[in-house]
């Protein structure tokens, strides 16, 4: 059901994408097909350019013509605001919450500024959308609530919310677990599985083995901006060089 | 009508001036270029200090410069205070610190500007010294001898100060928190300590820069305004917290006015830094220079 | 909804109506001169909000569009002989295009780069201005105000009166903006620029609109103060105290609802005309300094956060 198809067209192409910043190559010749529906985790160490990737990715860096095509659409000339519109959607590694609002009414501005109708669909229509997200997301409770007196696992399945209501096709979620106890790891990871479910294409960056492990139907591990490994998350995690970038000096 | 000799004259008193604008604007390229602390009221501070050298000149007769030095140390104590307050307000609670930060400074600017006139009047103040109102004439040119005065001293100071960044132990602590606050924290120092230090080196040579500002020219009190944009254009062109491109930068901009001046005229002065920071700001936000 | 805006507009048609009875009964024109200056500062407050408030882009070049709208003004009625009407029109135009290149030009930089260039847009204009010899360079230059029409008695009367509709003008373009997907979009930025590019916010686009709306109308506000003073000269018209004074109004009353910087220009606008008659105008500008740091340091949030905290601290959220 939502195992990526190899048969159909990728919903995501990099293609020999390479990012560098003054002398420094933070990505050097990156190339992979993301398939629809598809559950990817994506590895590596610490500025090994996986956040750089996603930066690429959802815009907040140019890259050069063509690398980045989403939806058979080349999208490298598109400011973030318009990706996100095409249907990438995206956390933070660090969250980055609307403060001065309610967790409804970020969640408001992903439906205001998404929607194609946004002048016809009324306020109440939007809150009702909203709403049904956080239920989803078990935030229902906390819709009123600022987001300064959320806690971490809240604040990360807030962000998730946010994405979600932008209506993406592609959801990158990048360290969404990141200092979350155990059990909070586990509800995050089912809440993902759950969108996956829902026929989202996910790329999910996480340092956390056991939780890529477990969602992910392929791994790809970077290393200095290379691609070092990728397919079957037993062949990646069984390969060399990936454990020599993890567990060796 | 735009002869050798003229473009000569203007490049030598472009230099001149040039350093003296470095003088005035290197403590700001420690506070803004490195510490990232929106210190619009750093010309304001310049004036302050000006007016205080005008003070011990006028009552008590003492030499401008040695009268900047002895306010120096009044100054670093101010400075440790001004980023305490800044620190304490706008830094440790994080979110809109630099919005509220920049109205902050400015209004922080605004009372030293309302002080200075209250007690000293809207009049211009100039001091007295043994080198004020002579001149040299060299290679031909007349050259005021208080601009050569400036010019020396300002070049003192520059090079003190990027001696001091480069070669001490708390200048390079200095730079390492400039440019990771955590790891210096990770190495066990405290970067706040670091910064208020740093912030009282910047506020303190204001002092002997303020006697240079008041021995080029008579102040007044609003004088400030005019000095946000040569001292931000210095900066921001010399590309942040670079020293000797603060130096650089001040030179081209005291060339650059000197030539616009005897080409259009005094009635465009004002404008010669401001629009030169705009279009670097514009064009090249990092700085001509590079970065830091 | 609905009848928040009843009440909005009855309030603001009740509030002209007074304007224009006070015409008929008061007598002294003290209280019109007066008059004129706070409401205008309330035009420049609530404009200045819109991009510094909601969109948290600390805009100092307040004084630069007020300035071009007064000189807007200057140059119509001594090219052509303008009415009032089309002065302040044209004015309005000028300051939006004004607006889309500032905007243009500076809106693409952060924080404190941002209100630098603004500064710098400042000076240059007025420079630009004062060697403008058709326009009274430095020196300034005298206009003459034409008869004035029924029902006012005086000139000035009549500038009070439409610097009120301004006022309603201005605040119900503000409220729309805060009540519209527009205010959430500005918010949402204001927050964190790059969270909101990536919730599909156009952050460019919407910091664009706010500027050119921004600068409209307050060289729209700037337009009937030539007539006011009958003199215009670029020290005056371009004077940075304008910038910080607006900034300090729109900061004490509060950034985070429209009403906020029309308390702040209402309070201070008024304290500053009672300085100035009772002690100095040097007082009032010290008055202004430290109430800016003060509120600035101890109620970031201006006059409306204490109020709504004193509400949430009652026990509503």
């Amino acid at each position: 059901m939502t195992a990526g198809d190899t048969t159909l067209a990728p919903l995501l192409r990099i293609g020999a994408l390479t990012k560098r910043f003054g002398g420094f190559t933070a990505l050097d010749n990156v190339s992979v097909d993301i398939r629809p529906g598809e559950r990817f985790g994506l590895i590596g160490p610490n500025g090994s350019g996986k956040t750089t990737l996603i930066n690429c990715i959802s815009g907040a860096f140019r890259t050069d013509p063509a690398t980045v095509v989403f939806n058979g659409e080349d999208i490298t000339r598109l400011p973030p605001h318009v990706r996100t519109r095409r249907g990438i959607a995206r956390s933070f590694q660090i969250p980055r919450p609307f403060r001065s609002m309610t967790v409804i009414e970020n969640l408001m501005v992903a439906a205001d500024f998404t929607s194609a109708t946004h002048l016809r669909l009324t306020a109440e229509a939007h809150r009702d959308q909203a709403m049904a997200i956080l239920r989803e997301m078990g935030l229902a409770a906390k819709a009123e609530a600022r987001v300064t007196g959320l806690s971490q696992v809240e604040l990360r399945k807030m962000e998730l919310a946010r994405a979600m209501a932008t209506r993406p096709k592609l959801l990158i979620s990048d360290e969404a677990m990141a200092g979350l106890s155990g059990s909070e790891v586990d509800e995050v990871l089912d809440l993902l599985l759950k969108l996956a479910g829902e026929s989202i294409t996910i790329i999910m960056i996480e340092h956390i083995m056991q939780a890529v492990m477990r969602f992910s139907e392929r791994i790809m591990c970077l290393d200095a901006g290379r691609i070092i490994a990728i397919g079957q998350p037993s062949e990646v995690m069984a390969n060399a060089r990936v454990q020599e970038a993890y567990l060796g000096t | 009508m735009f002869s050798m000799d003229l473009l000569l004259e203007a490049v030598v008193t472009g230099v001149l001036l040039g350093c003296f604008y470095a003088a005035v604007s290197i403590g700001l390229s420690v506070s803004f270029g490195l510490l990232d602390v929106p210190q619009v009221a750093h010309p304001a501070f310049l004036v302050m200090a000006s007016y205080a050298v005008f003070f011990l000149n006028d009552g008590y007769d003492i030499d401008p410069l040695l009268a900047g030095v002895l306010i120096t140390p009044l100054l670093f104590v101010f400075g440790l205070l001004a980023y305490r307050l800044y620190y304490e307000t706008f830094e440790r609670r994080g979110t809109d610190a630099a919005v509220r930060g920049i109205a902050f400074f400015f209004g922080i600017a605004f009372i030293i500007e309302v002080l200075l006139i209250l007690y000293f009047g809207v009049d211009q103040r100039s001091v007295t010294a043994s080198y004020i109102g002579k001149s040299w004439r060299i290679a031909g040119m007349r050259v005021p001898l208080r601009l050569m005065v400036a010019f020396a001293v300002a070049g003192g100071l520059t090079l003190l100060l990027s001696v001091y960044l480069s070669r001490t132990f708390m200048g390079r602590a200095i730079r390492a928190v400039a440019q990771d606050e955590e790891a210096v924290r990770l190495m066990g120092a405290n970067p706040v300590r670091i910064k208020q230090w740093a912030f009282g080196i910047a506020t303190a040579v204001l002092g002997v820069a303020g006697a240079l500002l008041i021995i080029v020219s008579p102040v007044d009190p609003t004088l400030d305004r005019a000095y946000i944009g040569r001292t931000f254009c210095v900066v921001v062109m010399a590309g942040l917290g670079s020293m000797t491109g603060t130096l650089i930068a001040a030179i081209i901009l005291g060339i650059a006015e000197t030539i616009v001046l005897t080409m259009f005229g005094a009635s465009w002065a004002p404008a010669i830094s401001f629009a030169l920071l705009l279009g670097i700001l514009a064009v090249r936000p990092q700085g001509l220079l590079g970065r830091r | 909804m609905k009848r928040n805006a009843i009440a909005f507009w009855g309030f603001a048609l009740l509030f002209l109506a007074a304007i224009l009875l006070s015409a008929q009964f008061v007598a002294n024109e003290y209280w019109f001169f007066a008059g004129y200056v706070i409401l205008q500062f309330i035009v420049l407050s609530v404009a200045w909000s819109i991009l510094g408030g909601y969109a948290g882009y600390v805009n100092f070049g307040t004084s630069a569009f007020f300035g071009v709208g007064v000189y807007t003004a200057v140059f119509l009625v001594s090219a052509i002989g303008a009415p009032l009407a089309l002065q302040i029109a044209v004015a309005a135009i000028v300051g939006a295009v004004m607006g889309f290149a500032v905007g243009l030009l500076t809106l693409r930089m952060q924080g404190i780069f941002f209100s630098i260039a603004t500064i710098a847009v400042t000076i240059v204009v007025e420079t630009t201005v004062t060697n403008w010899r058709s326009l009274g360079g430095a020196a300034g230059i005298q206009i003459q105000r034409p008869p004035v029409t029924a029902p006012f008695h005086s000139y000035v009367q009549m500038l009070v009166f439409v610097q009120a509709l301004l006022v309603v003008l201005s605040v119900a373009i503000s409220r729309y903006i805060q009540n519209s997907w527009i205010g959430r979009g500005l918010q949402a930025l204001r927050d964190d620029e790059l969270a909101a590019e990536c919730t599909g916010v156009p952050t460019l686009r919407l910091k664009m609109t706010a500027c050119v709306i921004s600068g409209a109308l307050m060289c729209a506000a700037g337009a009937p103060g030539a007539m006011y003073l009958q003199y215009a000269d670029p020290a005056s018209a371009f004077n940075l105290n304008y910038s910080v004074s607006v900034l300090a109004m729109a900061l004490i009353g509060g950034t985070a609802h429209w009403i906020g910087p029309v308390i702040g220009a209402i309070l201070l606008g008024v304290t500053q005309q009672l300085l100035t008659v009772t002690i100095s105008s040097e007082v009032n500008v010290l008055v202004l300094g430290v109430m800016l740091v003060l509120f600035v340091v101890g109620a970031p949030e201006g006059i409306i956060g204490l109020f709504r905290k004193g509400r949430r601290s009652e026990g509503k959220a």
